[in-house]
């Protein structure tokens, strides 16, 4: 089978577009992204569009109505916070199958304000406060709690996230917010569920992302392999059975199962990583994911933030683009976003905040319900 | 409208005589205990080997939240729990009569679950509900 290559890649700068559509906000990363290789969408064999707000919507068709009704094949993907980077897989898979040698893959999402999840209805009322939280803040409070009893992770460790992604956000154009956090603001902000200060929680924003990916003798015949980034593997899984699966929904057995499978396609360990976007969509979360991940050993993720191993200029700089905690975390969008910044750095364009001499970097998403996506991409 | 009040989850059973009580789906082949139906085992596969089980009234705490933002109309703060209880079926509700601050809650104490009425919520045809409670077992 032939590899397949990132050859065009972009985001927009997340924030809030209410006065825009699905589509509309969408079609401008595609654009950008076919800019970003000199292609058009003439030259694109099937679009791959993630989008969770308007799932029934067409979304993907919907636009190509606004960047060239070429007929071809669109799938459109809705698969939780997982979401773009599934719709990113599926390209892959049909390039790599032989189907398509140029495909296009598009996440965006538009979002309203306030809390996601909570515990749904069925009998005649609402669960929510009655039988626990069904709200995600709770559901990752409850999932970093969990580290706590095993490793005795404190409060402030976990904030110590928050501070080290806001911070790197400020070297990043493209986030909703460029604000440093210390770490009594983080700690001192509105609670919304302890351990998850509001500033602990990822923001809600609108945005997309766009990727083509291309065939290795497509990429050579259009002289694309020059920033070309080879995705050195591709993974998904769900949720295996876990004991507690029914009341705490499980971010941690799908991540393990789908970081061990991606080692072993890309034949890689976690020390040839030289930087991560891993789904922090709370600070809980990304403590969790250094060691699901395989950065460092059991119990040594509170290590991990104290020492700033995973800070821009440490050992495996983990989120470097701010995050979903302060880039934002437009759902559908995310993992193809994701796909843009490790892609940003392999290429040498991360500007203030790249990662010096990165060469190999993974990506990570993690939607409840559940469903894991992990990418490994290499410079070319 | 019903006379009495209704469980507020299929998995609390309410005997016409005597207190409420938990009822799980325990497999025959791998003994996994479920809240709610089903069919076919999600942990082995076994078919057609589901058959009910009481669930024990006591257990201990394994991990929990303290939720002090919900949904517009639900009273905070409150703490979130996951139980293990004693026959290591993990169950989630509500930890009450013990102050919402993590200093005072420990992992692993030890529990009682209690049936109350479901705080004062009722469904549109005025039905109140039976819920289930954690409780830190008195010293
Ligand atoms: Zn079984």
């Amino acid at each position: 089978m032939s590899d397949a290559y990132v050859v065009g890649v972009d985001m927009i700068k997340f924030g809030r577009f209410p006065d825009r559509t699905v589509p509309q906000i969408g079609a401008q990363a595609a654009l950008m992204a076919l800019d970003d290789c000199g292609l058009t969408i003439k030259d694109m064999e099937a679009l791959y569009c993630g989008n969770l707000g308007q799932a029934a919507g067409m979304v993907g068709q919907r636009i190509l109505q606004e960047i060239g009704q070429t007929g071809i094949p669109v799938i459109n993907v809705s698969n939780a916070c997982a979401t773009g980077a599934t719709a990113f897989r599926e390209g892959w898979a049909a390039v790599k199958a032989g189907l398509y040698d140029l495909v296009l893959c598009v996440g965006v999402e538009q979002m309203g304000k306030g809390l996601l999840g909570g515990a749904g209805g069925g009998s005649g009322i609402s669960r929510e406060g009655l039988l626990g939280s069904g709200t995600m803040p709770s559901v990752f409070a409850e999932a970093g709690l969990e580290h706590s009893r095993k490793y005795g992770t404190t409060f402030a460790q976990f904030a110590k996230v928050s501070v080290k992604n806001h911070h790197h956000s400020t070297l990043n154009p493209k986030a909703m917010y460029q604000i440093e956090t210390p770490l009594e603001v983080v700690m001192n902000a509105e609670m919304i569920s302890y351990p998850n200060t509001k500033l602990m929680c990822s923001v809600n924003v609108d945005g997309s992302a766009a990727a083509i990916i291309a065939s290795e003798k497509k990429a050579r015949e259009l002289g694309l392999m020059k920033r070309a980034v080879k995705v050195r593997a591709s993974v998904l899984t769900s949720d295996p059975w876990q004991e507690r699966d029914l009341v705490m929904p499980d971010v941690n057995s799908c991540t393990r199962l789908a970081a061990k499978k991606a080692y072993e396609m890309a034949g890689l360990g976690a020390d040839d990583i030289d930087l991560v976007e891993l789904h922090d969509c709370f600070a809980t979360a990304e403590i969790l994911h250094y060691e699901n991940l395989g950065l460092c050993g059991p119990g040594e993720a509170g290590r991990m933030i104290d020492t700033g191993e995973v800070a821009l200029g440490g050992r495996i700089p983990v989120n470097v683009s701010g995050g979903l905690l302060s880039k934002g975390h437009p759902l559908g969008a995310t993992g193809i976003a994701n796909i843009y910044e490790v892609a940003t750095h392999l290429r040498g364009e991360g500007g203030k905040r790249q990662v010096e001499g990165a060469r190999i970097g993974m990506t990570h998403v993690i939607g409840l319900g559940s469903a894991c996506g992990i990418h490994i991409l290499e410079k070319a | 409208m019903s006379t009495k009040p209704l469980p507020a989850v299929s998995y609390i059973k309410i005997p016409e005589s005597g207190e409420p009580y938990l009822e799980g789906y325990q497999c025959g082949a791998c003994k996994a205990t479920f809240l709610g139906t089903r069919q076919v085992c999600s942990k082995c596969g076994a078919r057609d080997q589901m058959a009910t089980k009481r669930l024990p009234n006591s257990g201990k705490l394994y991990s929990y939240s303290i939720v002090h933002r919900s949904f517009p109309g639900i009273a905070v703060p409150y703490i979130s729990a996951i139980v293990d209880l004693d026959d290591g079926t993990a169950i989630k509700g509500n930890l009450i009569d013990i102050e919402p601050d993590p200093e005072k809650i420990a992992f692993d104490m030890p529990v009682d679950v209690v049936f109350a009425d479901a705080l004062g919520r009722k469904d549109r045809e005025g039905n109140s509900y039976i819920s289930y409670f954690f409780k830190p077992k008195s010293a």
